[in-house]
């Protein structure tokens, strides 16, 4: 088992290599040059040149690129021109609100979407399973930057139960419970999506375990109806479940950059439009290298969680 | 001669793309939906709609039903309704573009990859993977920061992003393909690779492509109006349905309808989709259409249209009587056991003999209803276990039966024990299921019972999982799993099919030595009548959903009265006499939902006249325990 984590580990090295290698490609395609761009239009050439020679842009790109990484490893993604100040503290500041927000999202989304799903297919064609279904297809046709504004409109300005933006109240907020009242729209509204992916394909996974020779066997033992369902079905209806969640975590990290636009959420989505839109291109780069990492890391986890469920992958 | 056979008559013929598609109500309502908004779009420049990109600071934030502006003005006093007409036009070009541009590209990279394999589909394959390996929004995202932001861009990062979704389904479908004889016959005859590819292979994909389309298409078009809503997108003056949802953004307090008209017409726009593309999906997927996706619930449904009478024979432990059991697919209904009587007295072992699709698992799986619901149903008859008709009882006195009373062992361990627990945790709950003990004692009652089916280290064994157990092994913990109750009757269902010769033996000893040392009755379902020979005291023989002879084990075998059962013991071989003709039943049994009138075994029958084939033959009693179902029975040592 443990062996078995670490060949994982192994495996998502060439991976994070990859996406380094592709984030440098994308910033290398950047048309127009670094130097003058940070040096203005009336820069003389001397300055250009010697810019270029301390920012190593002389030298080729195979080298440039490992350059780049040996930064990286040390910790030094660069600074913001933009913010001015390290890319790597603003982008792991961001971070941290992200993961909140995400993190949040991917768990609710998870426990909905196997709920809905598990009771969807324990009681198919039943009206409990037509109301899933409906809602699920409601779910995933619901862009978030709309929902997001709904919410808005009816639980922050009409009800005003829960704050419209931000992650904690200006005067007085700061601690957990403030926190979680600012997460309750922006959580929501993220893990939508989600929830409804997730919930249609544990149904599926559900009535396709349902059928199975050892569901049967289960019940010619005598179990109940509920065990019958909820362990011997659930177990072996989450082996394929669990990489799909994995993947979402992958979508609702993305989706992070519209619930977080909308909300006001200080996190690394909301950065990452303002960084394109200033054309901040170190901070840009920082950020999507962090975030695509993040979901290496999280579909690691999905991958290790799937063996621990099945023996038979170990 | 097999070409006649194989191919039987189709029913009703298959109903058209079209039909199919529009009786999902769902699917239709989507595609009604869609349609709307479709012509509405390309009709947009011959709608009387006033220009949307006049601005008119007077008119400014109209609500809707304004005067002149159905659907209000926005923060320009621009009119909504045509902002959204001209807006819903570029998004769903800019969404099929992305969607077409994409599909394209990614389709061929998959139908590279699969077609040639090998090393290009390595490398192809592993850039995928690592295109993948990003969050989708995130990559549009960079390549519109390098592209810089516009709709254009927006649209060709949308299309980029989707290229490895395409590429990874097409090149699933195109492997399986390009090891197909046809693909390997164009090659033969010299046609050039792009001509199979484009020529054969391409045709066979396609339905792939389409389903495909249909699952990312309403993705592209909300991901397309995301990065216009972000401002990365459409850029003022031109507007999309994303863009006008960021510009209604800002005015979302004070007038919320020029945000909601754009976020309700993206919502409309891509439910329509996916409405439309589920139903498409259930359409070119068979297996879906077939309905094969069903849950079967816990107990045979009961609908009896006949309940035989049910004074219980004291001799018998299991009295099955006129057991009707169906099957009702795609309207039509199947009759898998038409009709079965079946005794079987305390510490018996009756075997129930036929070839598959006979009806003999059917019957078996009955008895404690678990045949699958939907599609099956018990139609008729009664099974007294011990006096007491199951088919009467409640689902909860079946439950607490089962397991106890009446334990089941059926036919691949592999397949019959749950994967991902240990044996050991599949025997403690088949013993807490019914026994009130506790963890430990249940465990140690397990470790009991797996030495009583000969595994060694019983405690280790436990934890193993079944993939860790050989065939033989497997099928013990199975046994031991029927033993754990101490049942009155154990149904077998081909316990030793799935293993091989010598653990076959093993494990029919194992059964008729527990049978012997508990006094356990065995319904022994098999194939085999060599099976039947070494287990069985009694045998019924079973065709075509009916049993066609019964009677001691030894006087069937020595002289068979039917001539179904004549030819089916001439199909065993026997060691040592190589030279006896072993013979295959010419044609085959009849379809379980047209079964023929009188004999379902006239048509293959060599003795078959005339009055074989009209009304009903009764199971005639013969003397000697036994019965057949037959007009021109076979006299002792005569051939069928």
């Amino acid at each position: 088992m443990g062996l078995h984590v670490l060949k994982r580990l192994a495996a998502a090295i060439p991976v994070l290599i990859g996406l380094s290698v592709i984030v440098f490609l994308i910033m290398a395609m950047i048309p127009g040059d670094p130097a003058t761009a940070i040096l203005g239009a009336y820069a003389t050439p001397e300055n250009v040149a010697a810019l270029n020679r301390d920012l190593g842009l002389d030298q080729p790109p195979p080298r440039r690129y490992l350059i780049w990484l040996g930064n990286i490893l040390h910790g030094d993604l660069g600074r913001s021109y933009a913010l001015n100040r390290p890319v790597l503290d603003e982008v792991l500041e961001r971070f941290q609100a992200t993961l909140v927000l995400a993190g949040t999202a991917l768990v609710l989304a998870s426990l909905l979407g196997l709920l809905a799903g598990v009771v969807s297919a324990a009681r198919q064609f039943g009206w409990t399973d037509r109301a899933v279904t409906f809602a699920v297809l409601i779910g995933i046709s619901t862009p978030s930057f709309f929902l997001g504004l709904l919410l808005i409109l009816v639980f922050a300005v009409r009800l005003r139960w829960f704050p419209a933006s931000g992650m904690y109240a200006i005067y007085g907020g700061g601690d957990l419970k403030d926190l979680a009242w600012h997460l309750v729209l922006p959580a929501l509204t993220l893990a939508v999506v989600a929830t409804g992916v997730i919930a249609r394909l544990t149904r599926t996974a559900m009535l396709e375990v349902l059928r199975q020779d050892y569901i049967r066997t289960a019940r010619a033992k005598g179990l109940r109806e509920r065990r019958v369902i909820r362990v011997h079905a659930f177990r072996a209806a989450l082996v394929p479940v669990i990489p799909v969640i994995g993947i979402q975590a992958g979508f609702v990290l993305g989706g992070a950059v519209y619930v977080e636009t909308v909300f006001q959420w200080p996190g690394i989505g909301s950065m990452l439009v303002n960084a394109i839109a200033t054309r901040d291109i170190l901070l840009a780069q920082g950020g999507v290298l962090v975030v695509a990492a993040a979901y290496v890391l999280f579909n690691l986890a999905a991958d290790i969680a799937q063996t621990l469920i099945d023996p038979r992958l170990r | 001669m097999a070409g006649a056979t194989a191919a039987p008559a189709r029913t009703g013929g298959r109903p058209g793309f079209w039909r199919l598609l529009l009786a999902n109500r769902l699917a239709a309502a989507g595609l009604l939906v869609l349609g709307l908004i479709v012509v509405a779009a390309l009709a947009a420049p011959l709608l009387p709609l006033p220009d949307p990109d006049l601005t008119a600071p007077a008119e400014r934030l109209a609500r809707p039903l304004a005067p002149g502006h159905p659907l209000g003005t926005d923060a320009l006093g621009r009119d909504i309704l045509s902002r959204l007409v001209w807006g819903t036009r570029v998004s769903l070009a800019v969404g099929l573009s992305a969607t077409l541009i994409a599909a394209v590209a990614g389709s061929l990279v998959g139908l590279v990859a699969g077609y040639a394999g090998g090393r290009v589909d390595g490398l192809l394959m592993r850039g995928v993977d690592m295109v993948m390996a990003f969050p989708y929004i995130l990559l549009a995202l960079a390549i519109v920061a390098v592209l810089g932001p516009g709709l254009l861009n927006a649209l060709y990062a949308i299309a980029l992003v989707n290229i490895p979704f395409f590429a990874r389904n097409i090149r699933g479908v195109t492997l399986g393909l390009a090891r197909r004889d046809f693909v390997a016959a164009a090659r033969l005859s010299g046609r050039s690779h792009a001509g199979i590819l484009f020529g054969e292979i391409l045709p066979n994909v396609m339905p792939v492509i389409v389903v495909t389309i249909s699952t990312t298409i309403g993705w592209m078009i909300l991901e397309t109006a995301g990065l216009s809503f972000l401002g990365l997108g459409a850029q003022p003056p031109r507007a999309d349905l994303g863009s006008m949802l960021g510009e209604g953004r800002a005015v979302l307090f004070t007038a919320p309808h020029v945000a909601m008209v754009p976020g309700l017409m993206i919502f409309a726009l891509v439910m329509g989709i996916n409405l439309a593309g589920d139903g498409l999906r259930d359409v070119l997927d068979p297996r879906l259409r077939s309905g094969a996706l069903t849950r079967p619930v816990a107990r045979t449904k009961v609908a009896r249209r006949r309940v035989p009478a049910l004074t219980p024979d004291p001799a018998a432990v299991l009295d099955v009587r006129g057991l009707e059991t169906e099957f009702e697919i795609g309207g039509e209904v199947h009759r898998a056991a038409g009709g079965v009587d079946l005794k079987l007295g305390r510490g018996e072992c009756l075997g129930l003999v036929g070839e598959s699709g006979s009806g003999k698992s059917v019957t078996a799986m009955s008895i404690m209803g678990l045949v699958p619901t939907p599609p099956g149903r018990i139609a008729g008859g009664a099974a007294l276990l011990d006096g007491e008709d199951l088919f009467g009882m409640p689902d909860e006195a079946i439950r607490r039966l089962r397991g106890a009373a009446v334990a089941h062992v059926f036919q691949d361990p592999l397949s019959t024990l749950h994967p991902l627990l240990t044996v050991g945790a599949q025997l403690v709950e088949a013993i807490r299921a019914h026994a009130p003990l506790t963890r430990r004692a249940a465990e140690a009652r397990a470790e009991e019972l797996l030495g009583l089916v000969r595994i060694p280290n019983p405690a280790e064994r436990a934890r193993a999982y079944p993939h860790e157990l050989s065939g033989g092994m497997r099928q013990r913990v199975c046994v031991a799993m029927a033993l754990a109750n101490d049942p009155e009757v154990m149904i077998a269902d081909e316990p030793t099919t799935a293993l091989d010769v010598t653990v076959q033996a093993r494990i029919l000893a194992l059964i008729e030595r527990l049978r012997r040392e508990r006094d356990a009755a065995v319904l022994f379902i098999t194939h085999d009548f060599g099976v039947v020979s070494t287990i069985c005291d009694r045998v019924a023989v079973m065709y075509a959903g009916r049993v066609v002879e019964e009677g001691p084990t030894r006087a069937i075998l020595e002289a068979p009265a039917h001539p179904y059962t004549a030819r089916l013991i001439a199909c065993v071989p026997v060691l040592g006499a190589p030279h006896r003709r072993l013979d295959a039943i010419p044609g085959r049994p009849p379809p379980a939902n047209r079964l023929p009138e009188g004999c379902a075994f006239a048509p293959r029958c060599p003795r078959a006249t005339a009055d074989c084939r009209a009304g009903e033959i009764a199971l005639g009693g013969r003397g000697g325990g036994r019965a057949v179902r037959c007009l021109h029975p076979l006299a002792p040592g005569e051939r069928a």
